[in-house]
Order: C-alpha cells, then structure tokens, then sequence
C-alpha cells in the first residue's frame, strides 16, 4: 500500500495481446512520483499500449497495473480527475472550437486552471474561435496538451507530445514538461525522439519489441553502456598494442584502435590521467598529431545498439 | 512563475458536468445543419404532402389526423435514433469518446447527457411540428397530453438505446449507412404515411415506430386510452435497447 502510493505507476509482468500478436510481453516499470519518466521506442515498440494500460482503456492480458495506486480499470472513475491524457491525434469534437473544447474540460475540474492562461502559454490565442478540425497539427498538439493540464492533474501521460510541433513549439512543450515537474506533477512521456528524451527525462525506460531493454537515468544509460571516448588523427599504421593501455598510477585501461586510416579511437572510462597516458603513448610511438577530439557517449548510441537488429543486415521472420 | 501547475486535482459536481456535457451535445446538433434538415424537413415535407393532400392512401378520411400523430413518431425516432447512432458512431470514430473516457466525465454521466439532450432535442422539434400541424388543422385532444409523452419517453429511450448498440458494433460510415437505410424503410414501412403492414399484434412489436404512431393517434386523434398492448411493445424495446446498450457500449 505504501508502495504503491509512493510511486506514480507501477506495472508488473504487463502483457498486452492483440489477437496473435504480442505487443507488450511482461513489462514491468515503475514511474516514481514527481519525476518524468519517458518511454523511449520505435513505432510499434508498445509506447502506446502501454499508456492505454495505465490510462483504463486496456485490461492488461496478463500481469498488473498500478497508477497512482489505483486500479485503471476497475477504479477508472476515482482515477480520471486525477490524470491527464495527451493522447496521439484525435480525440476532439472536429466541429468544435479550441476555446469550446477546452472549456468543456476545464468545467469538468473541481479547480480548473485559468483556461486563459493556458491559451496564453500554448500560443492559441489566436486559433480559440477556429474549430478543431481546422487546427493544424501542431496546434491540435498543443490544444491536446492544454486539455491535458487544465485539471490540475496529479500525473499526466503525454503520448508522443512534440509530434507534428514546430521547433519553438517543441521548446515550449519541453519548458511546460519541465515546470510541470518543478511543481510535483508526476509525468510520463513517450517519445521517439532522443534529445526530448535526455532532456526531459529523470528515468528512461527503453522497449523494443513490446519488452524493456534498459532502465535508468539518462546518466546511467549512457555511462553503464557508454564511456567517454578520444578521437585521434595521426598517420596511418601506428602500432596500435594488442593490450590496453593503462594508466601509470592504475586505474581502468583504455584501448586504443585503428577506426579508419590515420583515425584513431581511445575506449575506456577515460579520467584526466588515463587521457594523458593515452595521449603518452601516441608520444612514445613518435605519432604526428593533427586531431584529438572527446566524445561523450549520448543517449543515441545507446539507444541504437540496444535496438539495433541483433545480427546486421539479416531479418528474421517473426 | 513556477506553482502554476501544483496539483489540485478533483471532479466538478456530477451536475455541473452533466450540464456541460449536454450543452456541448447540443451545440454541436445545431452546428451540424444536415442533421437539423434530416430531423425537421423529412417530418414537415410528409406532414404537408400527406397530410394535405391526397398523394398516399390511408385507411381513414382523416388524414391530417392520421398523418400528424405518425410524423411526431416518425421524428422521435429520426432524432433519438438516425441522428444519435450516427453522431455517436463519428465521436467513436474521432476518439472523441475515448478522450472523454479519460477525463472526469464518468461513462452514465456521458450516457445521461446524450439522453437529456435527445430529450431537449425532441420536445422543441414536437413542439415545432405540432404547431405546424394544428395550423394546418390538426385537433389533438389534450386531456391525453401526459399519457402520449408517457410513450414518447419510451419510444426515446428505446431508440437512444438502439442507437449507442448500432454505434458500438458497426464501423462510424456502416453505423451511418444502417441508421439512414433504417430510417428510410420506416418512413416507407411505419405506419406513417402509408397505413401499417397488418401484422396483427405480433406488428406493434416488430415495429415501435408503427406502434408509438398508433399510440399518439389513440390518445391525441381518437382521444381514447392507449392501449396496453402498445405500452407493453414500447417499454419492452426500451428495457432492452437500454440494458444492451450498458452492456455493448465501448469508449473506443
């Protein structure tokens, strides 16, 4: 009980059929109050379904969901005036005005926001007497996520918030997201858009194929996986050594390769000392140097070696 | 700036969300001009075109007694039924449902406010139609006022609840071409503008339209009694529409 009053949702062995098809196969997450989680995947990772886990709309065909300690099924009613739902398109009367549509849920509210300031925030102040259907896809976007909000929710679920939204909008989106967490809203996004997802997010969930393939911080994904990295461009055919180089005082060992003719990479948990005993043996090999760059491993390449095909360029049925 | 959105989360009196809800239903009926057309003309054309004149045979000299009574019938039936199972098909369609499944109106409250607002929708269109048909020299007899709205309930009730099952099973363009095929063949079929066919009791059951005609022309025309057999056929399909509709209705 006190567990699942502390954590926004938690989900346990979910699985969600569609005749045949498994689209999400024993996932178990948990989204901890206060914080924003996002669910990063491709299309057809099962984002989706499982927000319509956590929103009622779906009875999981296996496994157990919990959202804000509540059933979403059986106590739909006790969680609705608690959540917000930005769904993916649709969802709106198409001859009905931005203003009416948000009205209308704002009168659903014990303790409406200003729907004023809202309009004001999301840029729609323009568009309120114009009927849903005439919206752009952006601007349906945002009139989604003012209705999301408008009830002061506890948690809001955002599916894919910054589709079809221009740059500034995005950046308004993510500045919203952001104050939402601020001020205690509990929410998860899913997005298949990496920046959005390491900006945005406390906890990253990664699925593909219906199932979690990492969980953690942004931090942790791309440490646990990832490392800093050294690009160094000398001449060709350097005598790169078979064992990794180390530190003099110790430390964690680097290796160091041939990438490319004359591009050469330094992998390891790479501290100021391990850099200079890298840079070292590039000295004692008498190597010319024109280049040395660092990278930091992002969220991308994470992302894409965990949800990249197993065995390149072969498909396997099924 | 920040403490803008600090939760404060909590429903709206069930009223003040019913209410809402009914006056977007009807907004949005009074926007969609065709429907309003579909609802009012059809009723009118036939009311003026048979009633008046000798254009369809009827199995009585009154006609305009005769013809007004059904056209009543014919546009509960027009609105509670074509109009609501083809708006509801388009709102599952859209997603409109689903979104207001995900907010605080609750799914009776969604189901109460199409209702109230069918309602709404029917008495201004009887009232219209019976003043249209009394100019025209219909003499209702209004001592039996309460016992025709009695059965106009039932008859709203029933369609409402057919309706929402057409919306739930069929696909929103299948939804649509059903109710208007329906509706078509009951103009033609109903006893409204052409006598009934006679099918004996078993026909007020098949055809609540036939038998809410018979109804407001047994208590309005006539100035009699409805008979039970009528009221029986009406709360029958009224029950049952209802008590399908709780079980078929779906938000997506």
């Amino acid at each position: 009980m006190s567990m699942a009053q502390q954590n926004a949702v938690e989900l346990h062995d979910v699985v969600v059929r569609y005749g045949g098809t498994v689209a999400v196969d024993r996932v178990s997450l948990t989204a901890a109050r206060g914080r924003v989680l996002a669910l990063l995947g491709d299309n057809g990772a099962g984002k989706t379904s499982l927000v319509q886990v956590c929103t009622g709309f779906r009875r999981p065909d296996g496994g157990v969901a919990r959202v804000l300690g509540l059933d979403p099924v059986a106590e739909h009613d006790a969680l609705t005036p608690r959540l917000g739902l930005m769904a993916q398109s649709g969802g709106m009367y198409p001859w009905a005005t931005a203003g009416e549509i948000l009205d209308l849920f704002a009168s659903f509210a014990a303790r409406p926001l200003d729907a004023a300031m809202l309009v004001d925030r999301l840029g729609l102040g323009s568009v309120t007497g114009t009927r849903w259907r005439r919206l752009s896809g952006g601007e349906q976007q945002r009139l989604a996520l003012a209705v999301a909000l408008v009830g002061r929710p506890e948690m809001v679920f955002l599916d894919e918030p910054t589709a079809g939204m221009d740059t500034a909008a995005r950046h308004t989106t993510w500045r919203l997201v952001e104050e939402l967490r601020a001020d205690g809203v509990s929410v998860l996004l899913t997005t298949h858009l990496l920046d959005e997802a390491e900006r945005l997010a406390d906890d990253v969930v990664i699925v593909r194929s219906g199932a979690v393939v990492a969980t953690g911080t942004p931090g942790q994904l791309t440490a646990a996986a990832g490392v800093d990295r050294l690009v160094v461009r000398a001449q060709p055919g350097l005598p790169v050594p078979d064992v990794a180089v180390r530190a003099a005082g110790g430390g964690p060992p680097a290796a160091v390769s041939e990438d490319a003719p004359g591009e050469y990479t330094v992998d390891g948990e790479l501290d100021a000392e391990a850099i200079a005993s890298a840079l070292a043996w590039f000295a004692a090999v008498g190597a010319r140097v024109t280049a040395v760059n660092t990278r930091r491993r992002t969220l991308e390449d994470v992302y894409l070696s965990l949800t990249a095909p197993a065995v390149p360029g072969l498909r396997v049925n099924g | 700036m920040s403490g803008t959105f600090v939760p404060a989360p909590g429903r709206a009196s069930a009223r003040a969300v019913v209410a809402r809800q009914i006056r977007m239903e009807l907004t949005l009926t009074a926007r969609r001009g065709e429907a309003v057309v579909l609802a009012m003309g059809v009723p009118l054309l036939v009311l003026l075109g048979a009633g008046l004149t000798r254009a369809t045979n009827l199995p009585t000299g009154d006609r305009i007694g005769f013809v007004a009574p059904g056209v009543l019938a014919l546009t509960v039936m027009s609105t509670a039924f074509t109009g609501q199972a083809i708006t509801t098909g388009y709102e599952r369609g859209y997603g409109v449902l689903k979104r207001l499944g995900a907010s605080p109106l609750t799914r009776p409250g969604l189901l109460a406010a199409k209702t109230v607002a069918v309602l709404m929708l029917v008495c201004v269109q009887l009232l219209v139609l019976t003043a249209v048909a009394t100019a025209v020299g219909w003499r209702p007899d209004w001592a039996r006022l309460v016992p025709a709205a009695g059965v106009t309930v039932l008859a709203t009730a029933a369609y409402c609840g057919l309706a929402l099952v057409l919306a739930s099973l069929l696909k929103p363009e299948t939804t649509t071409a059903a109710a208007t095929l329906i509706y078509v063949l009951m103009l033609a079929g109903g006893g409204i503008m052409f006598a009934a066919p006679d099918l004996g009791t078993v026909g007020w059951f098949l055809l609540p339209l036939a038998a809410h005609a018979q109804a407001l022309r047994e208590a309005l025309t006539a100035g009699r009694p409805i008979p039970g057999v009528l009221w029986l056929s009406l709360g029958a399909w009224a029950v049952a529409a209802l008590i399908t509709a709780a079980r078929t209705f779906r938000w997506e």
